[in-house]
Parts: structure tokens; sequence; C-alpha cells
């Protein structure tokens, strides 16, 4: 059990940095697959990475419930701390949850336990917020559509391996969908539910 | 700790919150300038919110919504692992800040003297001069109200 004497700080200048955090995470949904910077200086409870710490600050609050997955569930570290600092509530049903944080994403669950949002409010969908191993190194992942002029190439290393055929739901389900936001230390890159994989290479 | 301990300890941080919610900001820092302050961190920045103020007329009348207040509030963590909370009426900040401070320095056992020395009890015996200057101003124009017995009998 953690105590409020043992949790970490947020951010050191609140309304600038969620002001720079949505900026960014705005920039990475705009222009899917490119990746941007969270500037933001902020405390992060163990297990999760910077940037996760910068976005949840920035886009939770007690209207958006939150799921987090076993890694981040391991102790009520991460959850204390969102409840403190952005007094967001974790819930257990994924299927109800505003917010996906996945702290080992190779044990991310079925995309189908989370939500799609409904036909009249495709807003209402889950937004998962996956820490990943590398967003500069590893495999090339090319991208088209909205928001990419051509196609935009994302270097990372990504787990679970099948991410990119398991969004191909979003595909069929349109306007319906996931949304995807890449998290590594302070690199953030998004795929929206838009965005296609139109190459895979090595 | 027991409870009684933990109550008697909630009673003072009671006590040293309503003393310094009602004291100026200028006079808190005026006062804690005088203490060799701890390490400490902002565990919340301090930020401006709203409450909403519910009132109710007479003891029994049902409760409604009066309006919105302006609140402040800041949390404060002392190198030692105390933590203190400070919530003000008002867009004072700095003020939220302070008294958080003071709350994570009540509860810590090594300045909670100090800080009732140099700073509580000062700020105390400021309010309770002013409401005595009050009290005397008020009691001037004090006006008593009988009535006269008419003399029909």
């Amino acid at each position: 059990m953690t105590t409020i004497s043992e949790l970490p700080p947020g951010f050191a200048d609140k309304v600038l940095s969620a002001q720079s955090t949505f900026r960014s995470v705005m920039d990475a949904m705009a222009r899917p697959g490119a990746v941007q910077r969270v500037a933001a200086t902020v405390g992060a409870p163990a297990g999760m990475m910077r940037g996760t710490a910068a976005i949840a600050l920035t886009l939770f609050d007690h209207d958006t419930p939150i799921w987090l997955d076993a890694s981040m569930s391991k102790t009520s570290e991460v959850a204390g701390w969102l409840k403190f600092h952005a007094s967001a509530p974790v819930v257990a049903d994924s299927s109800i949850s505003h917010f996906a944080l996945i702290g080992d994403a190779s044990a991310l669950p079925d995309l189908g336990r989370f939500s799609f949002g409904t036909n009249e409010y495709p807003d209402r969908s889950t937004t998962l917020i996956l820490q990943v191993e590398s967003l500069h190194q590893g495999p090339a992942f090319e991208l088209r559509g909205p928001g990419i002029d051509g196609a935009a190439i994302l270097q990372a290393k990504i787990k679970p391996a099948d991410l990119f055929e398991r969004l191909a739901v979003n595909a069929a389900l349109f306007p319906r969908g996931i949304d995807v936001v890449l998290v590594h230390d302070d690199a953030i890159a998004a795929i929206p539910r838009t965005a296609r994989l139109a190459a895979h290479g090595g | 700790m027991t409870v009684m301990q933990e109550n008697s300890r909630q009673a003072h941080r009671k006590a040293a919150m309503a003393v310094l919610a009602h004291s100026a900001a200028a006079d808190i820092a005026g006062h804690l300038a005088a203490i060799a302050l701890p390490a400490h961190e902002n565990l919340r920045e301090a930020e401006n919110g709203l409450v909403m103020v519910r009132g109710r007329i007479g003891g029994d009348g049902a409760p409604f919504n009066l309006g919105e207040a302006t609140v402040s509030r800041a949390a404060v963590r002392l190198a030692t692992g105390e933590v203190g909370f400070g919530y003000t009426l008002g867009r004072d900040r700095e003020k939220a800040r302070m008294i958080a401070l003071c709350d994570a320095l009540v509860q810590s056992d090594d300045f909670a003297g100090l800080v009732e020395a140099k700073v509580l009890a000062p700020l105390r015996a400021a309010i309770a001069l002013r409401q005595r200057a009050k009290a005397a101003e008020t009691a001037a124009t004090r006006v008593d109200f009988y009535t006269l017995v008419r003399g029909e009998g």
C-alpha cells in the first residue's frame, strides 16, 4: 500500500505543462506516425513512463474512467497517483473506460474488450496508451491515411507484434474504432483510427 | 499512534487551519520567515478552483446551492515525509501553499512547537485583537430596546 507521503509529485508547472503536453498529443494525433516530444517536467510512479504520466495529468479528470493493465495495477501506486493528481476513477471493466493504460504491451488484451464508441458518439471509445520499447529503432511501419502526406514511416519496436493486424478492425468499424497513443519515455506517436498500415518492413 | 493521539493531532491541525485561513498572506509569510524551513517540495502545485457553497434557512430548512466560491488549494511534502494540505477562500495561491506548508510542519515532531510559537500564536493573537476591536466598536453603538408598559392598567 502506497501512502500519500510517498507519492511522486505531478507537473512542476501545471498550466503550461498541460498546455504543451496537449499540443504534443494533438500534433501526434493530427500527424499519425510522426514522433512528438513531451517537454513537461513531471513526476511519475513506478512502471509509468514520463510521457504516459504527462498525458495522464493532461487528459484525465474525474469524468474519464481509466483502466489499468496488470503491470500498471500490480501495486496501488499508479491508481493512487492518478486519484490524487487527476482525480480519475480507476475501473475494473475495460469496456466502459475512456482511457486504458498499458504498461506491458505484449499482454494487450483482445481489442474487443475495449469500447469502440457508438455510431452516434464514436468519440466515446477507449483510447489506448501503450508503452513501447522504442520509437526510434526497430522495424519500419508505413502508414497512410488522413493527416499523412503520402506515406509516413514509423520506426518502432512495438509489442504486440500483431498490433496493426488487430487494429485492422478500425477499417470495418468506421466511424467507430480505437485510437492508440504509443509512448516511449518522453516520445509519443499516435495511430488514430483512420491510419492504415500500408507496408511493413524489417 | 493511538486513536487518542491521532484525534488530538487532527484537532491541532484543524485549529491551525482555522487560524491560517483567517490570516492575511503577508502576515503568514512574515512569521514563516522567522523559521529556518526544512527541505520541502510541492506535491500538488497550488491551483484555483470553485466549490459549491450550500446553505439552508434555519436548522430544519432544506439545503440549497447558494453559489460558487473561489478556493485555492495546495499540498506540500516535507523531505521527512509529512504531507500538508492547504485550502483557502480566494485566488491567493501563495497563501494556499504557505498554509499547506504550515500544516505539514504542524505534523512534524521537530517543528510543531516552533510553528506554534512563531507563527500560529502571533496570528491567533492578531485575530483575537481584531475581533475584540470590532466587538468594542459594535458595543459602543448598542441600543437596548424595551417596551414601555402603557398606563392603562
